[in-house]
């Protein structure tokens, strides 16, 4: 009985502490966003007054300058961001599908040796082959363009890990077969069969190559030059090599606040399967 | 064709050629936008190849002489790769710590049955949120928040705790606080769903056959939980690492890619980053081959737990999403 109270304090202390380590972190991952969304909604001379936490009325006006800025052109910008984070979405979710259902349905000559290699080139940064990878686009008038940040999501191995273990998880032979012995030809049996089984991983997956590929700085940045072709991250770098103290403080918050947005939007409206995505790559059921 | 003629006998058919056509995209692919880079960048490694001025020097084989060079000490006494080399370690050691462990601390407050905590689908959908965040975006909030005519800042001064004088960039220790910070912010949550996944995996009825033999929670914590939990607990910071020395976005839109204050934030892709901007390409490859030992070292590692892991067959969870993030750290 004694002992039982003592247990019951102690799990009610321990409950207590618990929820305040948890409450503390949301606050701490909220509060930088938050101040950023405040400080966008109020002017330069308010901003210049002090810190606060309370949203003030300039919200459109930041937006309008921003959005009409003359020397960040943030909507073309977003477009091109947009254009090769959904091209790229696209093709890296289909292919790595593709490629990992050639590897897991068909028996092959050196089956294992193209599953071993994928493997082993899964944790090469692009970072490494910059370099030559810059080079080679520059030769072939590349540079300048969205191919090169688009087309290589063909061959995302980290994608095609996850396919690959989700099939396994979910897609029996005997449904292949049977679409064998119903005439349907292997390209068609993946397209109209396997591609809406494996809905749930196309998606996920879809989501975190926007992501990445909407976030991604460094090689834009090394072959995009041309004003009009310039993506949102080489903006917003840009922005800081800019002489900021210059600048209408709440139009800065304003292009921070556009950069993260179309990403932030798409988590509150999918942060379940998410999390789900994360959590584990073969959703049993 | 043959199926046609010997509809009997489809089970003997061979769609093997099928694989080979499902793969040929991606090896097409892989090889024209990547490993032919790879090669040209290593065989860049081996040539001068520079401009000083309105002087192109080079391209001229020079053998290992870029390397060389890559290690040779400034006049002040430092090698610089290996200078970089500290800055990218000891600014992603100072956000891994606290991210591991916080991270496990979580994991574990999350499974645990007695406390039985509410809202988790909330906690979790708040503290994995920055990962997603575009670093070079959150970089920059976080140098306008901490820049001169930025918010905290003015309210120190107002309040009297620093005068105009004082610049958080000009001292090593709060901009490597910053890069850190964000660092951490940016992963814990990350770290702490798939540490959560890991503790879920294993055996619950270990659990509590061990409380029930006695066991305090301290115990079934280090005898139980961090054992099984060691070969996810490794994985997940050997992929960190690879990350860490990855480390770019955040420090080169932070510091303007100064490496501010006297360099001391420079990472070593922003050492590559340099070298590719100024067009050095032979110094540049040379770094690249440099980074791409690193990570290959550590990437094998990976590499032999995620084949041992395959062939078990375990239903222990996997863990690419980590591994594909892992490479915008």
């Amino acid at each position: 009985m004694n002992d039982n109270t003592k247990g019951r304090i102690q799990l009610i202390f321990l409950r207590v502490v618990v929820y305040s380590i948890l409450v503390f972190l949301s606050l701490l991952c909220i509060f930088f966003f938050y101040l950023m969304v405040v400080n966008a909604t109020r002017s330069n001379a308010e901003l210049a007054k002090g810190f606060t936490l309370i949203p003030s009325g300039n919200f459109f006006t930041n937006l309008k300058n921003a959005w009409n800025d003359s020397s960040i052109n943030i909507p073309r910008g977003m477009l091109n961001s947009l254009i090769i984070a959904l091209a790229t979405a696209v093709l890296t979710t289909y292919f790595s599908a593709l490629t990992a259902y050639g590897v897991h349905v068909y028996d092959f000559k050196g089956k294992k040796l193209v599953f071993t290699f994928i493997m082993a080139i899964m944790m090469i940064p692009a970072q490494v082959s910059a370099l030559g990878f810059v080079q080679l686009m520059n030769k072939l008038h590349l540079n300048n363009s969205f191919i090169p940040l688009i087309i290589p999501g063909i061959a995302a191995p980290v994608v095609f890990f996850y396919m690959k273990q989700y099939m396994e998880s979910v897609l029996p032979l005997d449904v292949i077969n049977a679409a064998r012995v119903d005439g349907s030809s292997e390209f068609r049996t993946f397209n109209t069969i396997v591609l809406p089984m494996i809905k749930p991983a196309i998606a996920v997956q879809m989501i975190f190559s926007f992501v990445s590929s909407w976030n991604n700085y460094f090689v834009p940045a090394l072959l995009l030059d041309k004003a009009e072709l310039k993506t949102v991250p080489i903006m917003i770098a840009q922005l800081r090599s800019a002489d900021y103290s210059k600048f209408d403080m709440g139009k800065v918050y304003m292009f921070i606040l556009l950069a993260i947005l179309p990403v932030l939007i798409t988590y509150i409206i999918l942060s379940k399967s998410i999390i789900k995505g994360v959590t584990s790559g073969s959703v049993k059921g | 064709m043959k199926d046609q003629l010997k509809p009997g006998k489809l089970k003997s058919v061979s769609y093997a050629k099928w694989g080979y056509i499902f793969i040929i995209p991606f090896f097409v692919v892989y090889i024209g936008f990547t490993l032919i880079p790879q090669f040209l960048t290593l065989y860049n490694s081996l040539f001068e190849n520079y401009r000083v001025g309105l002087n192109q020097i080079g391209p001229n084989y020079v053998g290992l002489e870029n390397y060389k060079a890559l290690f040779t000490a400034q006049s002040d006494g430092t090698i610089l790769i290996l200078k970089y080399t500290a800055n990218t370690m000891i600014m992603w050691l100072m956000g891994a710590v606290p991210q591991f462990v916080i991270a496990l601390l979580l994991a574990v407050f999350f499974t645990s049955a007695r406390l039985n905590i509410k809202g988790q689908g909330f906690f979790k959908t708040v503290i994995y949120m920055p990962n997603l965040i575009m670093a070079a975006a959150f970089s920059m909030l976080i140098f306008t928040l901490f820049s001169k005519v930025g918010p905290i800042q003015l309210f120190l001064e107002q309040q009297g705790i620093i005068d105009h004088s004082f610049d958080f960039f000009a001292y090593r220790i709060s901009v490597r606080s910053m890069v850190a910070f964000m660092n951490f912010l940016m992963w814990f949550g990350n770290t702490t769903i798939v540490l959560m996944a890991g503790i879920m995996g294993i055996d619950q009825s270990i659990f509590e056959s061990a409380t029930i033999d006695g066991a305090n929670a301290w115990k079934v914590f280090f005898r139980i939980t961090l054992p099984l939990l060691m070969p996810i607990f490794v994985y997940c910071l050997i992929t960190a690492m690879i990350g860490g020395i990855q480390m770019f976005d955040v420090p080169q839109v932070l510091t303007k890619g100064n490496g501010l204050p006297n360099e001391t934030t420079r990472t070593l892709v922003m050492y590559l980053n340099g070298y590719l901007g100024g067009k050095n390409y032979g110094m540049a490859g040379a770094i690249s081959v440099i980074i791409f030992i690193m990570t290959g070292v550590l990437g094998g590692v990976v590499y032999k737990m995620l084949s041992a892991q395959y062939k078990e067959k375990t239903s222990a969870p996997k863990y690419h999403r980590k591994l594909q993030r892992g490479k915008e750290a």
